[in-house]
């Protein structure tokens, strides 16, 4: 039965992820009918490349420290406190996380960068410092940890931890040896998360690198866009995919190591009024936090778009655009939203059914490496499979080049590890006899399924959805490559504007981005509605 | 002999090369309510769950109604499992709960909803099908999960620790109810316990368990009266064992002569005498003792007496004439109360 469950997300990564990837490697690999696998050695011993190599690793490690350190606070404060306004700012903090990069790029370019917001008022500039990019990266990411550590911190039972302190440990000591262990499969995951989104960063590293930074993404874009070297662009594919895989290898065997199953409660019977001066502090030192880090940018951002008098950037989206698109560019908005419901109904799907055959305990050898392939597309850099999908689903029998599906396809494929890895914690912690309890009331295993899982984890089921409409939303690196010119999605028009000269161009990409933002706060706060209006009845 | 309703043969489960259930053989037959008693970690529980099918066996067969289950998955046995800690659907609420089996079996909304009452009604919580399970005492939810267990009607209901978790005067009241529903019901019950009270006042026999093999079977007075060895003995919470050697009426202990029943078998033995049969006598015409400690047990107290170079062993004493801590007694024994175990003690 688990196999018959992995059938489907085994077909789809076969055929829209290791088809491509297996079809790009080859176009830049193979030169005359022959393999040339040492072109691998020439490329890395280049200097250059090995500068990139190295940044690429710093820059994520880095990202990831910082990021951990200003988030997890903001998780707890998120899981534990109760506080006028929570689920709204909840939904703020996401916003940034599906925000198209470029936008998040430009956005810290006006805040730190030549005439930015600090420049104007202490003459602080950072765009030519590294500290631009983990700042971006932060802004980026923040959402990340306070979803993944925060939802689980919320639904601890606290009263572990108070039987720890009956037990004479001190408020710390009970943290760590409690909490702190059952939270940390969610903590590195959530690291893991970042790290790899950072190791992957493209769009701010482009904006924000200038010629100094440049990741093994941007590399890979400027050696396939500009140079069309698709034989170094596959080397340096190969690359990325390897350094990936080999984290992800070591990700799910750590996590297979600790995963227990967690006595978790009501995330709303957990939560509280702080208490005392240093629990307001700490509130106030996130909230403080939230506001210069995510909404400054995003306030800066819808400055400049309505920097022309009488809303004028917006009703210029509407115009016939002078031949960047053949459509306005206001219609962008439905194609985006088309799309993005497309590929969440897909991730979803697949995402749910991966998740199900992933949650047997006595998973084999053979399903826990199908974890890790699940982890890929997230890894591997958009920009790849974009450009595999473009070169290797445009003949029979799979000619999907003029359809439709192919952005859903490809958004789809970056959304379901977020399905996978949210349901996944969740659906193993729902107690096994739970399900004897049903199966010996008659339940068949699809029933159990159906009547303990599902109710159990519809939140996390609705959390997942979540992310992956936010992220086919948001996906730029894939999209640009396979989106067709009449139908652009947010993103991409974003992008296309920018990359004219021109204030009118300028302005147009910020309002847009400002309607790209205020799609995603709309959805995002629907679904915090979802969360807390839940009823017992499924 | 009547065919079982239930019977294992040889029913083995491994866990790593450790034999957890080793060759049990038991059979249950229709309308009896059979208590399997042992200790923690002695395979009771995975007793249960071989014969749900929650459990796959490493050897030996389960037959329900005389057919091999072998390959039958636990929804299609029909039979019930109440878990220890319940395991009521958190979600739903009683009536969802009590209504799950009838569900998942296919029967129509209206016989659902009238079953549901019907149950309700007969554990005591008339009524209460809107209710959240969250919202429930120990007890209400321990009838909830009796109530569920029983309504997809199974030929064969299992309790695993049915009142372990409840107080104590609950857990008294409780077991008498279940007794009396069950044989209003004519239900089979197959239940594990390691409250030796609550498996003699349900059961129509009593299996203890040890270490994964079946140490004796009876009705509860064959068993209290009559432990089948040393180790039963210990369980039922008697302390006054002994390695003995018996010839004529009269077995050398190492708290002197002691009187056995007529017809006892010659030779080395292992000797229970029950608190009952140690009397209290004046410090010269019996074994000599110094009073160790009392525990006051209601109705009488136990005197933990300690004599010298011998093992320590219990009285029964009615309560005005329990001697005091560090009082000097003389014990002498009662051949009435005095069993001679099957197996000579393994303890010297």
């Amino acid at each position: 039965m688990r196999l018959g469950l992995m059938a489907l997300p085994v077909a789809f990564f076969a055929v829209f992820f290791a088809w491509p990837v297996a079809a790009i490697v080859a176009r830049g690999l193979k030169v005359d009918g022959a393999w040339r696998f040492g072109r691998i050695v020439d490329v890395v011993a280049q200097s250059d490349i090995r500068h990139v190599l190295w940044f690429t690793t710093w820059q994520a490690l880095a990202s990831t420290a910082l990021t951990l350190l200003i988030a997890l606070p903001g998780a707890y404060v998120f899981a534990r406190f109760d506080f006028p306004g929570k689920h709204v700012l909840r939904a703020v903090v996401t916003v940034p996380f599906v925000l198209p990069t470029v936008v998040v790029g430009t956005a810290f370019l006006a805040l730190v960068g030549r005439g930015g917001l600090l420049d104007e008022l202490w003459g602080v500039r950072l765009d030519t410092t590294v500290w631009a990019i983990l700042l971006a990266h932060v802004f980026f990411n923040y959402a990340v940890v306070v979803r993944t550590v925060g939802g689980l911190w919320a639904q601890l039972d606290p009263r572990q931890e108070e039987a720890a302190r009956m037990l004479g440990a001190s408020p710390l000591r009970a943290w760590r040896g409690v909490t702190l262990p059952a939270l940390a499969p969610a903590v590195a995951a959530a690291a893991l998360m970042v790290f790899l989104f950072t190791f992957t960063s493209f769009g701010v590293v482009q904006i924000l690198g200038g010629p100094a930074f440049s990741t093994l993404e941007v590399e890979i874009y400027r050696q396939t866009s500009e140079i069309f070297d698709l034989a170094t662009a596959a080397v340096l594919t190969i690359v990325q995919f390897a350094a990936v895989g080999a984290i992800l290898a070591v990700h799910a065997w750590t996590v297979r190591r600790r995963e227990t199953a967690l006595r978790l409660v009501d995330a709303d019977s957990t939560a509280r009024r702080p208490r005392g001066a240093g629990q307001w502090a700490l509130l106030a030192g996130v909230l403080v936090t939230v506001a210069v880090l995510l909404v400054l940018p995003l306030a800066v951002l819808v400055r400049r778009s309505l920097d022309a008098p009488g809303f004028g950037y917006y009703r210029a989206l509407a115009g016939e655009d002078g031949g960047t698109f053949l459509v306005p560019p206001i219609e962008a908005i439905g194609n985006s939203l088309r799309y993005a419901l497309a590929a969440t109904a897909i991730a979803v799907v697949i995402g749910s059914l991966a998740a199900a055959a992933l949650t047997r305990r006595d998973a084999g050898r053979l399903v826990r490496g199908f974890d890790a392939l699940l982890m890929l597309p997230l890894g591997v850099s958009a920009v790849t499979v974009g450009f595999g999908f473009l070169i290797a689903l445009d003949e029979p029998p799979l000619d999907l080049r003029s359809s439709w599906i192919l952005v859903p396809l490809a958004q789809a494929l970056v959304g379901v590890p977020f399905v996978v890895r949210t349901m996944l914690p969740v659906l193993r912690a729902v107690d096994v006899r739970l399900r004897e309890a049903a199966a010996v009331l008659g339940a068949s295993p699809w029933r159990v399924w159906r009547e303990v899982d599902l109710p159990m984890v519809r939140r996390a089921l609705l959390v997942a959805a979540g992310f992956a409409f936010a992220v086919s939303l948001g996906e730029f690196g894939a999209t640009v490559f396979i989106a067709r010119p009449d139908s652009p999605t947010l993103p991409v028009a974003v992008a296309r504007l920018l990359g004219r000269p021109g204030d009118l161009n300028y302005g147009q990409a910020m309002a847009l981005s400002t309607i790209l933002m205020v799609v995603c706060a709309v959805a995002l706060l629907v679904l915090e509605r979802l969360r807390t209006h839940r009823t017992g009845e499924f | 002999m009547p065919l079982s309703l239930l019977s294992l043969q040889d029913a083995t489960v491994r866990f790593g090369g450790r034999a957890v259930l080793d060759a049990v053989g038991l059979d249950v037959a229709e309308h009896e309510i059979v208590c399997v008693l042992g200790p923690s970690g002695s395979g009771k529980s995975t007793l249960l769950r071989a014969v749900a099918g929650l459990q796959p066996l490493s050897g030996g067969r389960v037959l329900l109604d005389g057919r091999d289950q072998t390959g039958v998955p636990a929804h299609r046995r029909g039979v019930g499992l109440m878990f220890q800690d319940h395991q009521l659907f958190p979600q739903r609420d009683v009536g969802g709960n009590v209504a799950f089996g009838p569900r998942m079996h296919g029967e129509a909304k209206g016989e659902r909803a009238a079953r549901v009452r019907e149950l309700l009604e007969l554990v005591g919580l008339p009524g209460a099908e809107r209710r959240a399970v969250t919202s429930l005492s120990g007890g209400e939810q321990q009838r909830v999960a009796l109530a569920r267990a029983l309504a997809p009607r199974p030929r064969l209901l299992m309790l695993d620790e049915p009142l372990g978790q409840l107080d104590r005067s609950l857990r008294e009241r409780l077991v008498v109810e279940l007794r009396g529903l069950f044989h209003e019901l004519g239900t089979t019950v197959l239940a594990v316990t390691h409250d030796q009270g609550e498996a003699f006042a349900l059961a129509d026999r009593v299996v203890v368990m040890r270490d994964g093999r079946i140490a004796q079977s009876g009705t509860p007075l064959e068993v209290w009266q009559r432990p089948a060895d040393e180790f039963v003995a210990r369980f039922l919470g008697f302390d006054n064992v002994v390695a003995a050697t018996v010839s004529g009426q009269a077995a050398d202990t190492p708290w002197g002569k002691v009187p056995v029943p007529e017809g006892t078998p010659q030779g080395p033995a292992a000797l229970l005498v029950r608190p009952a049969g140690v009397r209290l006598v004046k410090p010269a015409e019996g074994l000599r003792c110094t009073v160790a400690a009392r525990t006051f047990r209601g109705t009488h107290v136990t005197v933990h007496l300690q004599p010298r170079d011998a093992p320590g062993l219990e009285a029964a004493c009615a309560l005005r004439e329990a001697p005091g801590p560090g009082d000097e007694v003389g014990v002498a024994f009662d051949a009435a109360e005095v069993v001679v175990l099957m197996e000579p003690s393994a303890r010297a």
